[in-house]
C-alpha cells in the first residue's frame, strides 16, 4: 500500500484497518461484493478501504471519541480485491461487515449503512453493489415471503405449470367499469391473474374503490364461469401507509386474494405491507416500478439480484424479475442468477450467473418472480426454458392485442402453456421443437392459431447492458 | 361448462396413452401418485375423496393406469384427477395434478351476490351439483 | 371449450392430425433382414454372457433362457414385416432347491426381456406370502395390488409361492391373492411378467390343486441340484471374486467338505457354498492374528486346510 501517492487531504482508509487481506470472513459477517471504479491514481485497495470505511464506521477525518468505542469491531473491513476481467478501471472489492452493525429484520438500516452515503464519494468515479451474503444469522430476523411459493400455489390450487397473468391496458384513463370488463374477458378466457399496473392507484379517471368494486366481480364472475380460483392484483400503492392499509383491508374484505405494491413505496413500507398481507391471508405482489433508475448501469448503482435478495427478506410474494426474451432488459445468466435468488433455498455462488457468493435461506419460503413485458404465446418454448415452472407469465399486450378479443387472447397463452408443459413431461425437446409443437396445438386452439399468426415472429433483440462479467460470458439475446 | 382446474384443461382430454406419459414423467422423478375423485368441484373444494392410498415405489404407469380405470368403473360421472407429490425438502408439496376423468354434463356453478352497503357485493361461488343429494348429482 | 364467445375450436381440416408420430410402414415381402445385426443391436448377448460367467452349471436352464430370446427376438423382426404373432406368454415357475439360482436367473430374464421390448422397465420385485396376503379382511387385495403395481414393467418373483394355498384352509386370505393374481397374469400380460419360484414337489401340488394358475404357466423350469463338481467351481468362483485362493492342501479338502456338506440336511447349494466360505474367512483371519507373525500378500490370500478342517462338518 503506498500511501504516499495519495493527495493531501484525505485520510488513507487502508492504514486505519479498513483494508484487511489477511481477514477471513465469519459465518456470521454480512458480505457484499462491490464494483469499484477509482479516481485516476487511487490505489484500488485503498478505493476498497474507502468503501468499507465510508460504508461503516469512518468520516473524513479521525475523531477522538473513536477512542471511546471498540471500533474494530464497527469497521467494516476490505479482504479482497480483483480486477475485473476485461475492464480497464474496474474492480471488484469484497467487505465484510460484523452483524452488529445492523439492526434485525430492518432492510431501511441495512441499506442506509451499506448504500447510504458511499455512493456519492468523491475518490470513486462509480460504485455499484453487485452481490450480498446475508448470513442465517441475519436472515433469521425476518419474517420473509407472506406465503412463498409452496402456499400460494396450494392457495390457488394451480400445480405442475406456471402460473398465466396479464396487465390491464392501455394503462390509464380506463373508467373503473371498462377496466372490470378487461379483468372479467381475460380471466375467463383463462388467464389466473389479472394487474394493475405500477402507475394505476388512484387518479380522478378511475378511483381505487370504483376499480376494486368493478374487478371484483369480474374476478368473480369468471371464478364461477372456470371453476378456477382467480385473482386480480389491485394496487394499494398511495401516499400514506394509512391510505394504503385502508385499501389493502378493502380488497380483503371483497375477498381479493391478492393485492399490489410498488417498489416506490420504501423499502420499510414494503415491511409493513407484508406483515399486513401475512397477518390477513393475503397473498402480496411487487411491481418493481423505478428499479431501473438504479439497477441497470453496469458500473453504478445497485444490481437487481441485491434487490431480489432484500425483497425476499422483506416479506414480498411476488416480484417482478424480468423475462429474458421480453421487451425489457435481462441478459439470461444475469436473470437466471435472480430467479435462483428469488426461489432456491441453497444459492451456490455461480460467477456465471453474476452470483458472487453462496446464499443460504435457511428454509425460508421462495418468492415467485414474474416475467412481464413484451413477452407472448409464441415465445412459450423460450419461456419454460429460461424460467422454468415456478413463475408468473404476464401477457399483458399478448393478451389484450389479440384480434379476437380479451378471452381469446387468454385462452391462446394457456393452450400455448399447457401443450408446451404436455409436450416437456412427454420429453419432448420442447426448446427445439417449440413452434412445432405450437403450431400442433393451434390445431385444436383457433384462439392460439390467430396469435401465432399475430406476433410469432416479433422478438426483441438488443444487447443487454447489464451482463455479469466476473468470468467473460458470452452476450445473447 | 368445462371446468378448467388442473394442468391440462385447455387441451382435448388426454386420452390414456397421454395420461401414460405423464405418469411416465411423474415416475421418473420419483414422486408417488394419488388418484381423488368428487361429485363437488368447487374451487375451494380442497379434499377430494382419495381412491386407495397414495402409490408409492411404482417403477411404470401401468399401474397407476389400472387404478385410474378402476376408478372410473366404480364413478363413472365424477370428477377424477392425477395428482403427483413432490416430497423433497422445502417442496412438500403437489407437483402436478390434472382431470383424467369429467361427467358427461359439467352443471357449472351459479354465483349468487349479495348488495351490501356502499355498493360492495358478497360474492358466493353455488355449484349447481349441490342442489342434489349426494350421490345423485351426476348420472351413475 | 366450444360453448364459449370467440372460443370456437376449428375443425379438424385434413384428417388426422400431422403432429402425430406415425409408425414405419411395414416391410415389403421380399425384404430381407440380417439377424446379426438384429441380434447385436438388441444387446441380448451381453445378457447371456453374464449368465453364462455367472452362473454355473444349470445349462437346461440357460438353453431354456436362450430359446425365449430367440422367440422374442424373431418375434421382433416378423412384426417389422407386419407379421402379428401375438403376444407370447412369458409367466414361468422356477422349480429346484434353495441356492440354485432362481433368483439370480429372474434378475438377468428381467433385464433380457427389458432389452427385447418385452418389458418396458426391467426391474424385479421379489416378494413371499407377507407382501401379498393380509392379516384381516379387505387387507389382501389392496396389498397385492400394491405389489402388482410396483412390479409393472417388469419381472414380479413370487418365492415359494405354494404357501399362497393352504389347502386346510379353504378361508385363508391367500386364495384372494392368487385371483388377483390370475386377473393380473391374464388381462395384463403386457405390463408385467410373473414368475413363481419354490421346490419342486411343493410347487407340483400347487398345480395341481391350482389348475387356473397352472394354465397361465408357458414355461415350467427346473433347476437342478448342482453336482460337486459345479459346487466346487462356483466355491473358485466366489473365492475368485472375493481375492481368496485354496493353497494346495486346501483344495482336497475343500472337495471333500462339499461332498460331506451335500447330503447333510438343511443342504443349500451355491448359498451353502457361500455360507462354508464365510466361516472359512473367520478362521483365516483368526489364525492370522492368533500367531502373531508378520503377513504378506500371499498368507493374506491363502485359506489353508485347516480353515476348513474345524467345520462342523468334519466332526461326526
Amino acid at each position: 500500500m503506498s500511501a504516499g501517492r495519495w493527495s493531501a487531504g484525505v485520510i488513507p482508509y487502508a492504514e486505519m484497518g479498513y483494508w484487511r487481506p489477511d481477514y477471513e470472513p465469519k459465518d456470521s459477517d454480512i458480505l457484499a461484493a462491490f464494483r469499484i471504479t477509482p479516481q485516476q491514481g487511487v490505489p484500488p485497495e485503498e478505493a476498497g478501504a474507502a468503501v468499507a470505511g465510508e460504508s461503516s464506521t469512518a468520516t473524513w477525518t479521525v475523531v477522538w471519541t473513536d477512542r471511546l468505542t471498540s471500533y474494530e469491531n464497527y469497521q467494516a473491513k476490505c479482504y479482497k480485491v480483483e480486477p475485473v476481467p476485461g475492464k480497464e478501471g474496474e474492480f471488484i472489492a469484497y467487505i465484510a461487515y460484523d452483524l452488529d452493525l445492523f439492526e434485525e429484520g430492518s432492510i431501511a438500516n441495512l441499506t442506509s449503512s451499506i448504500i447510504g452515503n458511499v455512493f456519492g464519494f468523491k475518490a470513486l468515479k462509480a460504485l455499484r453493489l453487485e452481490d450480498m451474503r446475508i448470513p442465517t444469522h441475519y436472515v433469521k430476523t425476518f419474517q420473509g415471503p407472506a406465503h412463498g411459493i409452496v402456499m400460494e400455489r396450494e392457495y390457488l390450487g394451480k400445480f405442475g405449470r406456471p402460473i398465466l397473468g396479464a396487465t390491464v391496458k392501455p394503462k390509464l384513463g380506463l373508467s373503473a367499469r371498462n377496466y372490470g370488463r378487461v379483468v372479467y374477458e381475460a380471466l375467463r378466457g383463462g388467464l389466473d391473474f389479472t394487474k394493475d399496473d405500477e402507475n394505476i392507484n388512484s387518479q380522478p379517471f378511475m378511483r381505487w374503490r370504483d376499480r376494486f368494486l368493478y374487478c371484483m366481480e369480474g374476478v368473480n364472475k369468471a371464478q364461477a364461469a372456470s371453476g378456477e380460483i382467480k385473482g386480480h392484483y389491485l394496487n394499494v400503492t398511495a401516499g400514506t401507509m394509512e391510505a394504503m392499509y385502508e385499501r389493502a383491508e378493502f380488497a380483503k374484505d371483497l375477498g381479493s386474494v391478492i393485492v399490489m405494491i410498488d417498489l416506490t413505496i420504501g423499502y420499510t413500507a414494503i415491511q409493513s405491507m407484508a406483515n399486513w398481507a401475512r397477518a390477513n391471508g393475503v397473498i402480496l405482489h411487487l411491481h418493481r416500478a423505478g428499479h431501473s433508475t438504479y439497477t441497470r448501469q453496469k458500473s453504478h448503482g445497485v444490481s437487481f439480484r441485491v434487490i431480489a435478495k432484500w425483497m425476499r427478506l422483506a416479506g414480498v410474494d411476488h416480484i417482478h424479475a424480468g423475462t429474458v426474451v421480453g421487451k425489457l432488459e435481462g441478459d439470461p445468466n444475469s436473470v437466471a442468477g435472480f430467479y435462483d435468488t428469488l426461489r432456491l433455498d441453497r444459492v451456490a455462488a455461480d460467477p456465471v450467473k453474476g452470483l458472487y457468493f453462496d446464499q443460504e435461506w435457511a428454509s425460508m419460503p421462495g418468492v415467485m418472480p414474474v416475467a412481464s413485458g413484451g413477452i407472448h404465446a409464441g415465445q412459450m418454448h423460450q419461456l419454460l426454458h429460461y424460467l422454468d415452472e415456478d413463475v408468473v407469465l404476464q401477457f399483458g399486450g399478448g393478451t389484450i392485442g389479440h384480434p379476437m378479443g380479451i378471452a381469446a387472447g387468454a385462452a391462446a397463452n394457456r393452450v400455448a402453456l399447457e401443450a408446451m408443459i404436455k409436450a416437456r413431461n412427454e420429453g419432448r425437446d420442447f426448446l427445439a421443437e417449440g413452434s412445432d409443437i405450437l403450431r400442433a396445438a393451434a390445431k385444436h386452439s383457433r384462439e392460439l392459431d390467430v396469435a401465432l399468426s399475430t406476433w410469432g415472429d416479433i422478438t426483441f433483440t438488443y444487447e443487454s447492458t447489464d451482463t455479469p462479467d466476473v468470468v467473460e460470458t458470452p452476450v445473447s439475446i | 361448462m368445462r371446468i378448467t382446474q388442473g394442468t391440462f384443461s385447455y387441451l382435448p382430454d388426454l386420452t390414456d396413452e397421454d395420461i401414460t406419459k405423464q405418469v411416465a414423467y411423474v415416475l421418473d422423478r420419483g414422486w408417488p401418485c394419488s388418484i381423488e375423485f368428487t361429485d363437488d368441484p368447487h374451487p375451494r373444494n380442497s379434499y377430494w375423496e382419495m381412491w386407495g392410498l397414495p402409490m408409492f415405489d411404482l417403477k411404470d404407469p401401468a399401474g397407476v393406469l389400472l387404478e385410474i380405470n378402476e376408478c372410473r368403473k366404480t364413478y363413472p360421472g365424477h370428477y377424477i384427477r392425477l395428482n403427483a407429490y413432490d416430497a423433497r425438502y422445502g417442496r412438500q408439496t403437489t407437483a402436478l395434478s390434472f382431470i383424467v376423468q369429467r361427467p358427461a354434463e359439467e352443471p357449472g356453478f351459479r354465483l349468487d351476490r349479495t348488495e351490501v352497503a356502499d355498493r360492495r357485493v358478497q360474492y358466493r361461488t353455488h355449484p349447481y351439483a349441490l342442489d342434489r343429494p349426494q350421490g345423485e348429482r351426476y348420472a351413475r | 371449450m366450444t360453448d364459449r364467445l370467440g372460443f370456437g375450436m376449428r375443425p379438424e381440416a385434413n384428417g388426422a392430425a400431422e403432429d402425430e408420430p406415425q409408425a414405419p410402414p411395414p416391410l415389403p415381402p421380399d425384404a430381407s433382414v440380417d439377424l446379426a445385426r438384429e441380434r447385436a443391436e438388441s444387446q441380448v448377448d451381453d445378457v447371456l454372457d453374464a449368465l453364462d460367467t455367472e452362473l454355473v452349471g444349470l445349462a437346461p436352464v440357460k438353453t431354456r433362457i436362450r430359446e425365449i430370446a430367440a422367440l422374442l427376438l424373431i418375434d421382433r423382426v416378423r412384426a417389422r414385416f407386419g407379421i402379428d404373432s401375438g403376444r407370447p406368454n412369458l409367466h414361468m415357475s422356477f422349480t429346484g432347491s434353495p441356492g440354485t439360482g432362481k433368483t439370480t436367473v429372474a434378475v438377468r430374464l428381467a433385464e433380457l426381456l427389458h432389452r427385447l421390448g418385452y418389458i418396458r422397465r426391467g426391474h424385479l420385485v421379489s416378494v413371499t406370502r407377507d407382501d401379498l396376503v393380509g392379516q384381516y379382511v379387505g387387507h389382501t387385495a389392496p396389498k397385492t395390488k400394491e405389489v402388482l403395481k410396483r412390479a409393472m414393467g417388469g419381472v414380479l418373483f413370487i418365492d415359494e409361492a405354494y404357501y399362497l394355498y393352504r389347502a386346510e384352509n379353504e378361508r385363508d386370505y391367500g386364495q384372494e391373492a392368487i385371483e388377483i393374481l390370475l386377473q393380473v397374469m391374464e388381462n395384463q400380460r403386457d405390463d408385467l411378467v410373473v414368475v413363481l419360484a419354490g421346490y419342486k414337489d411343493r410347487m407340483d401340488s400347487f398345480f395341481s390343486s391350482n389348475p387356473g394358475m397352472s394354465s397361465r404357466i408357458a414355461h415350467h423350469i427346473d433347476f437342478p441340484d448342482y453336482e460337486p463338481v459345479e459346487l466346487e467351481a462356483i466355491g473358485r468362483l466366489m473365492m475368485e471374486r472375493e481375492g481368496y485362493r485354496l493353497s494346495d492342501d486346501a483344495e482336497p479338502v475343500f472337495r471333500d467338505y462339499l461332498e460331506r456338506r451335500r447330503v447333510q440336511p438343511r443342504f443349500a447349494n451355491a448359498r451353502s457354498v457361500r455360507n462354508a466360505i464365510e466361516r472359512a474367512r473367520l478362521r483365516h483371519a483368526n489364525r492370522l492374528l492368533a500367531t502373531g507373525a508378520p503377513v504378506d500378500r500371499t498368507a493374506l490370500t491363502t485359506l489353508h486346510a485347516d480353515d476348513f478342517l474345524s467345520s462342523r462338518v468334519f466332526t461326526p
